[in-house]
């Protein structure tokens, strides 16, 4: 193995791992004040809001691609179904949609 | 469910974690494949490729890694580069810290600290309570090997999915994040104010290109966050808020 790459994928390593460690060994000794407890509370939704738009719509060069996507999935899930069923019946309408229409 | 007893529970939470998993395992396996086959046509061995996805362990990090190395870009600038894209893992390990067993044991939380990726932390995160060490080694674990074994797959074969199959999968990260968000919002209003707010912003930062896509993120995150919960404090309780 190279070891220039193998210093690069240690200083990734460091530098990926520290970020996700630091916060969470650090913060949850301490007791944050309300807001920001609040705040730290709401990131998970609005985290989910900013993944999936607008790289939903990107995931194929065919935009129409990607609608389709995501309106089978928040159809699926709109029925209360699991996430797994969402995940598959997503892929199996993108299937059938590339099978059929392109 | 509702009738096992606490040490079924305890003992199952792995196993809880491992099914909740499932969708990202899958998610992964797209993503992956190519990047063991981007990274043979990079010029990686196989074991550098798995070394790679085994310590760094971030998809978006290691694909800029494979372009910036391709063109000759040096290491400090690769890491620099990795550390930027990453930078909104803070955030969501400072979130995560609120959802934790605050009494885990500290080398636990280093240790499924490092599976904190953007969907261990969603699907962590939108579970109903806390979540225990057992249930986050559960699902971190799976995503993990999902992504080490496809690389290496990916590498070895040397070819991807058929398009269309690879097309049609990469939909899957997206639909479980959509999976994960809906049941939510269906119940809490906040939710729907949160996801939307954080989405409008996102495409702003998209559309005018202000910024790479991490800073975006997290800055919507942030933004649609914070603005929410003032205008809740100000409606909910009518207590003034000076932020």
């Amino acid at each position: 193995m190279d070891s220039m790459i193998i210093m690069m994928i240690i200083g990734m390593g460091l530098v990926t791992y520290l970020p996700r460690m630091i916060p969470l060994v650090a913060l949850s000794q301490l007791k944050l004040p309300l807001f920001v407890q609040n705040v730290l509370k709401n990131v998970p939704y609005a985290t989910l809001g900013a993944l999936i738009v607008p790289g939903i719509f990107f995931i194929s060069d065919d935009l129409v691609f990607g609608i389709i996507g995501a309106v089978a999935a928040t159809l699926i899930a709109f029925t209360g179904a699991n996430v797994i069923v969402v995940v598959m019946g997503s892929i199996g309408t993108l299937v059938l949609y590339s099978m059929f229409f392109t | 469910m509702s009738s096992t007893t606490t040490l079924v529970k305890k003992q199952s939470s792995f196993l809880q974690g491992l099914q909740s998993g499932i969708s990202i395992a899958i998610g992964y396996l797209p993503v992956a494949l190519t990047f063991g086959l981007l990274s043979k046509s990079t010029g990686l061995s196989l074991s550098e490729t798995f070394l790679m996805s085994l310590i760094v362990y971030a998809g978006a990090s290691q694909y800029i890694s494979l372009s910036l190395l391709s063109v000759g870009t040096g290491i400090i600038e690769i890491i620099l580069t990795t550390f930027i894209v990453n930078i909104r893992h803070f955030l969501m390990s400072a979130s995560l810290s609120e959802k934790v067993e605050k009494n885990d044991s500290l080398w636990k939380k280093a240790l499924y600290s490092f599976g904190l990726t953007d969907e261990t932390f969603t699907v962590a995160s939108t579970k109903e309570g806390t979540v225990n060490a057992g249930y986050l080694f559960g699902l971190m674990l799976i995503s993990y090997a999902s992504w080490v074994i496809n690389s290496g797959i990916g590498y070895v074969i040397g070819a991807s999915l058929p398009t269309t199959v690879q097309e049609s999968m990469s939909i899957a990260l997206y639909a479980m994040f959509i999976g994960l968000l809906i049941p939510t919002l269906k119940k809490h209003r906040k939710v729907m104010f949160l996801a939307v707010a954080a989405a409008i912003l996102n495409s702003i930062f998209y559309a005018s290109q202000m910024f790479s896509t991490g800073w975006s993120i997290v800055l919507s995150t942030l933004i649609s966050a914070i603005i929410v919960e003032l205008f809740y404090m100000k409606y909910t309780s009518g207590v003034e808020t000076n932020g």
